[in-house]
């Protein structure tokens, strides 16, 4: 069976098409049989957390718009969430319904966007990446009412959200999660849940064990893929997620497939989460007033979200200067992806391209 | 001879004006013409050539351009988008800017490129797949070549092509054109012997190799061969999506694996041979489909209005139409799955076909019953057949992934099962295994 041939080293990146940005793979290959893989990143490192100590906290908050890119609202969120720990500012009631469904709206555009990516990884031409793109233009489209921007949002503030949502936000959210997305997700669920080709590709591919999943500190979907049901929303409730009900799927095998249907089950919790919301969202302010110069007192705040790729965390020190002294980000993504070795070796180059692509990982925020 | 020749548009009517329409007549006229107007034998012989020459390299032509347009097109109703709808009416001068701008985009040539293999390997690509065309009959008089082993010209061109994509990926000297080449080697090895033995089947029906011959034992008996032939035609056309390389069998250019396989290397108006021969080879197999199962020029009672050509382009069409469609749906296969599809499951399968039909063959010929009697009885038979064979197939040969739920579990609240002992786990193990367990 096992023909041994020389080893290749093959440059996977930073210019392919399937590492979803400037992510280079190394990958010394027998045949099409990966033997080894480094991992090399940094292309897109913006040096952001050295730059945020130049800065005050709310002139911050555009950083988190571009660590990831595809999910700027969750981004936003644990920043603000850290600052207001730290200067201990009590946020209005509506300001977190509103948080909560901007947080849950960004998790179905961005799992829209790793869905799509990676089918398109597996090998189909562009159509489930394109249907995809087309529910996520609608979440997108919801932003862009609330808040001029599509991608980078800058929505949240230290205090609240940025602006109140206008009249037509509701009518427009209503259509959209009570009849756009589940009509969506059952199309897209009838081209690729259960297809037997994808099963072929993504089935025992990529598979993390439970040990190893917490051992490296995974997060989000990688973990809950291996069968253990960890999500911060549940684990350490922010906003309003311990005032809501809903499920945290979880796969069997933690492989490229599991991560796959969790995804999409999960898209359908946020928009049950978002319903809640919606019939709960209270009157009243929508921020509080904060100096622009906040000047928190000396300490420091960790604070975490559960974002679309895993556990996003701020850290946050104060030297009760208008900037932060230090400013620590945990990404999920990168983190997600230092078990990229111990998943792809042993596979071919098919398969740690499948596998990459589901652990979705956003080189903006790996690279920072 | 010259007079006679300006006299053309006259002496072309025929009997009645509209037989035309069937453009073998017109070669036929202008050939009379010629023979009429005292020129040599060898005079005839070349123009006809000449004329069937022009005739499918002017079809293969227009369709390399209008193929761009109809699969973006189909593929963007597909992926609920417009497709190209800027140039032109309809976008459909698309194809032409394309080329415009592939012509105008330098050419570059790796230095490590072996030089001619690298130049000719996108000739070598495209030739095939117009060659290919010489043998198909095009209406009941109409064929540029009448070959009596006209099916083993397909089965030669059509592995030419492979080879012409395993040279060009090899001359590229770069790693992923070299998976490419490899893995169609691996593919035209493997898949070549499904095309042969499904076509068999056919062959073995219509007592000839002969396409027209194929065409007219269809004409003959009042059916297509896909009736007859069911299960030839599924392995037939799968097999051959994997040789033409289009999804779910893309491998050799597997754009998301190796970035463009064998064309990687590929710029201007090179790259833009590889690409229009892809589409010109996907006509073409549409093309062999559309004349050995789907009865070519032959249309029940349609083909005594409808001139024959047209009727055979409206079959290409039809094949080539689920080409795009399954393009537009399913993933990739991975390489292994793929060889062994052919192995475990289309090899075996085509030889039991070729079992059954030499049976009914032979039937067919030691009792000399009626032909309107057996293969209504043959249709019947080998529709179960195939509808048993795959059940079957998949019963046996099921791939083993299937042993978890298609769909996560669900939770409401933290679990963290507990988990082996820490040794189990390995030497970067914490010192106790995290069992942490929250309530919400």
């Amino acid at each position: 069976m096992a023909i041994k041939s020389d080893l290749v080293e093959v440059n996977i990146g930073p210019q392919h098409p399937s590492t979803h940005g400037v992510f280079r793979m190394v990958a010394i290959i027998d045949g099409e049989r990966i033997v080894d893989v480094k991992m090399v990143v940094g292309y897109l490192h913006r040096s952001m957390e050295k730059l945020a100590e130049e800065r005050t906290y709310t002139q911050n908050i555009p950083f988190t718009d571009r660590m990831d890119y595809l999910a700027a609202m969750t981004g936003n969120l644990g920043y603000v969430l850290s600052v207001e720990k730290l200067a201990g500012v009590e946020v209005p009631e509506r300001a977190q319904y509103l948080r909560t469904i901007f947080a849950e709206l960004q998790r179905i555009a961005s799992h829209e966007m790793a869905t799509g990516a990676f089918i398109n990884d597996c090998g189909a031409w562009q159509t489930p990446v394109m249907w995809c793109f087309r529910d996520r233009e609608k979440v997108l489209d919801l932003f862009e009412m609330v808040c001029g921007a599509r991608i980078t949002t800058n929505y949240m503030r230290i205090g609240g959200v940025a602006f109140d949502i206008p009249d037509e936000f509701l009518p427009a959210l209503d259509r959209l999660i009570n009849d756009d997305l589940p009509r969506r997700f059952e199309e897209l669920e009838q081209l690729i849940v259960g297809n037997e080709i994808i099963l072929m590709r993504a089935r025992d591919v990529g598979i993390v064990t439970p040990e190893l999943a917490i051992n490296a500190s995974l997060s989000g979907p990688m973990i809950r893929s291996a069968g253990i049901a960890w999500d911060i929303r549940k684990a350490d409730p922010y906003c309003v997620y311990d005032r809501v009900n809903f499920d945290i799927p979880v796969g069997y095998n933690g492989d490229s497939y599991d991560r796959m249907v969790i995804r999409i089950e999960e898209m359908k919790q946020s928009l049950r989460i978002i319903r809640q919301c919606m019939s709960d969202l209270p009157a009243g302010p929508h921020k509080v007033d904060v100096p622009l110069a906040l000047r928190p007192p000396a300490g420091e705040a960790y604070s975490r979200v559960e974002s679309p790729k895993g556990e996003l965390g701020f850290y946050v020190v104060s030297d009760g200067s208008s900037a932060p002294y230090r400013w620590h980000v945990r990404p999920p993504s990168l983190i997600n992806l230092t078990v990229l070795r111990e998943m792809t070796v042993g596979q071919t180059i098919a398969d740690a391209i499948v596998t990459l692509g589901s652990i979705d990982i956003n080189v903006g925020e790996v690279d920072r | 001879m010259i007079g006679a020749l300006l006299a053309a548009p006259t002496a072309l009517v025929t009997d009645n004006w509209w037989d035309i329409r069937d453009l073998s007549n017109l070669s036929g006229a202008i050939l009379d013409l010629i023979e009429d107007a005292g020129g040599p034998g060898w005079l005839t012989y070349v123009v006809g050539a000449l004329l069937g020459t022009l005739g499918i390299v002017s079809f293969i032509g227009g369709v390399a351009i209008i193929n761009i347009w109809i699969e973006r097109r189909v593929v963007g109703r597909m992926q609920s988008r417009l497709g190209p709808n800027r140039v032109g009416p309809f976008g459909l001068l698309q194809p032409v800017a394309d080329a415009i701008k592939l012509m105008q985009k330098e050419v570059l040539q790796p230095r490590v490129a072996d030089g001619l293999v690298f130049t000719v390997a996108p000739i070598a690509f495209t030739v095939p797949g117009i060659a290919l065309l010489a043998v198909i009959p095009w209406g009941r008089n109409m064929v540029l070549a009448d070959l009596d082993v006209g099916i083993v010209f397909l089965f030669a061109m059509s592995s030419l092509a492979a080879l012409a994509v395993f040279i060009g990926g090899y001359g590229s000297n770069n790693k992923y054109a070299l998976f490419g080449s490899m893995r169609v080697i691996a593919m035209l090895v493997t898949y070549e012997i499904p095309i042969v033995l499904s076509l068999l089947g056919v062959v073995m029906f219509a007592g000839s190799m002969n396409l027209n011959q194929i065409v007219l034992f269809q004409a003959d008996n009042w059916l297509f061969l896909i009736m007859l032939q069911p299960l030839a035609f599924l392995i037939y056309f799968l097999s051959s999506s994997a040789e033409l390389n289009r999804t779910p069998a893309d491998l050799a250019e597997a754009e998301s694996e190796i970035a463009g396989g064998y064309h990687v290397e590929y710029s201007g108006m090179k790259f833009g041979l590889y690409y229009a021969a892809e589409l010109i080879n996907a006509v073409a197999v549409s093309t062999i489909i559309a004349t050995v199962f789907l009865g070519g020029w032959w249309l029940y009672k349609i083909d005594e209005i409808v001139p024959g050509w047209m009727i055979v382009i409206g079959k290409i069409y039809a094949v080539y139409f689920v080409f795009i469609w399954t393009r537009g749906t399913l993933p990739r296969f991975r390489i292994d799955q793929l060889l062994a599809f052919a192995w475990k499951w289309m090899t075996p399968m085509a030889i039991i076909n070729i079992l059954l039909v030499a049976g009914e063959v032979v039937l067919w010929e030691e009792t000399g019953w009626s032909a309107g009697l057996l293969l209504p009885l043959y249709i019947a038979i080998n529709g179960a057949m195939t509808a048993v064979l795959i059940v079957a197939w998949v019963r046996v040969m099921a791939p083993k992934f299937q042993r978890y739920p298609d769909r996560p579990r669900m939770y409401d609240g933290i679990d963290v099962p507990s988990l082996p002992a820490p040794a189990s786990i390995g030497p970067t193990a914490p010192g106790a295994a995290p069992a942490r367990r929250a309530t919400v």
